[in-house]
């Protein structure tokens, strides 16, 4: 294996353990969140309650899961 | 300086104090089992790489990248980041994960490269070590200044310093990208890491008493704030007071945790609790 090779796998890998590590439920809240960002840019009214709305949800979902692991 | 810039200062500073505090452990280990001179080369060569990190990527991406782009992006990388420590924070307050033992990481260290002593120039003397036993000794000089070089020393203490401080360089980029404020947020960082440094020369230990669960919620509330804030700044949302938003933030994500880690204590572990569940530190 070269060491270019070596060295795209490990950054691959940090950033795979970065993004989604032992908890991918928290990346895919992420991406949900930014496109709920995008879809809700004009309606900053409803945006102010449902954005932190969504992150409370996925928190809170992902600690369940963890306590289900533990 | 405005409620905002503060915050993000703190953040900064906090997250590095606590990446800085779990390098510290590393780094002591490597000093006292093979010698104090390669220790500190090692971290202060992953301390100079960071650095260059900071300025080769933060700067482009401050001056090259459309602010909104960056925002959104930055945003979701502060958002992941920050829930990752939410989550990991209220598990072990309330009990459903082992807290994060310098103690343990200490010992494992000192018994690994202890194992390699018969190579090794440093001071091997297996596990807990005095306190007297862990200061460099700059009366005998060794090994502080003269005493021979360890690969395996300077390579621990490197990749310990560099692994712990690569998150601490991303929040850096990160928010001070994202902010305009990229020599803040890494002078914060810089100031963290030198603050642990000297108290964990002081005291001569690895800083065990430290409260880094309690640093790390914080931390991850601050991050998942500016993770929240910027993704909506970024997506064209605008935010009612502003950047003072980011105190409403911080408020409703804090309280969000502290009944998190009250409701997961209250539940109680879904099976008997067993360290080293898999899930990483």
């Amino acid at each position: 294996m070269t060491s270019v090779v070596r060295a795209l796998r490990a950054i691959g890998k940090f950033w795979g353990d970065f993004l989604i590590g032992d908890a991918p439920e928290l990346f895919v809240g992420t991406v949900v969140f930014v496109g709920a960002a995008l879809g809700l840019r004009h309606r900053g009214d409803v945006a102010v309650f449902v954005l932190p709305l969504v992150v409370i949800v996925f928190l809170s979902g992902s600690v369940l899961r963890g306590r289900a692991r533990s | 300086m405005t409620s905002s810039t503060a915050v993000l200062a703190l953040a900064v500073f906090g997250a590095s104090a606590v990446e800085m505090v779990e390098a510290l452990t590393i780094v002591t280990a490597a000093g006292v089992t093979r010698g104090w001179r390669s220790a500190l080369e090692g971290a202060g060569a992953a301390a100079l790489v960071l650095a260059a990190l900071v300025v080769a990527i933060g700067i482009p991406l401050a001056r090259l990248v459309p602010i909104d782009f960056l925002r959104v992006v930055i945003g979701a990388l502060l958002l992941v980041l920050g829930l990752d420590w939410l989550r990991k924070a209220v598990l072990r307050a309330s009990g459903h994960k082992p807290l994060h033992d310098e103690d343990a990481i200490y010992t494992k260290t000192v018994a690994d490269l202890s194992s390699h002593s018969g190579d090794a120039p440093g001071t091997a003397s297996g596990a807990n070590p005095s306190a007297s036993a862990r200061r460099p000794d700059r009366q005998t000089g060794s090994p502080w200044r003269h005493g021979p070089r360890d690969a395996t020393g300077f390579t621990v203490a490197f990749k310990g310093v560099f692994l712990e401080g690569m998150e601490v360089v991303l929040i850096v980029i990160t928010l001070g990208a994202s902010s305009g404020h990229l020599a803040l947020a890494a002078c914060s960082a810089a100031v963290a890491a030198i603050i642990v440094s000297i108290i964990g020369y002081l005291v001569a230990r690895q800083l065990s008493e430290v409260p880094e669960n309690w640093m790390k919620l914080a931390v991850g509330v601050m991050l998942t704030s500016f993770g929240v804030f910027w993704v909506g700044e970024g997506a064209g949302v605008h935010w009612p007071g502003s950047d003072l938003m980011i105190l409403g933030l911080i408020a409703l994500f804090a309280l969000t945790a502290g009944l998190l880690s009250v409701a997961m204590r209250a539940i109680g572990p879904s099976r008997p609790s067993v360290a080293g569940n898999g899930e990483s530190a």
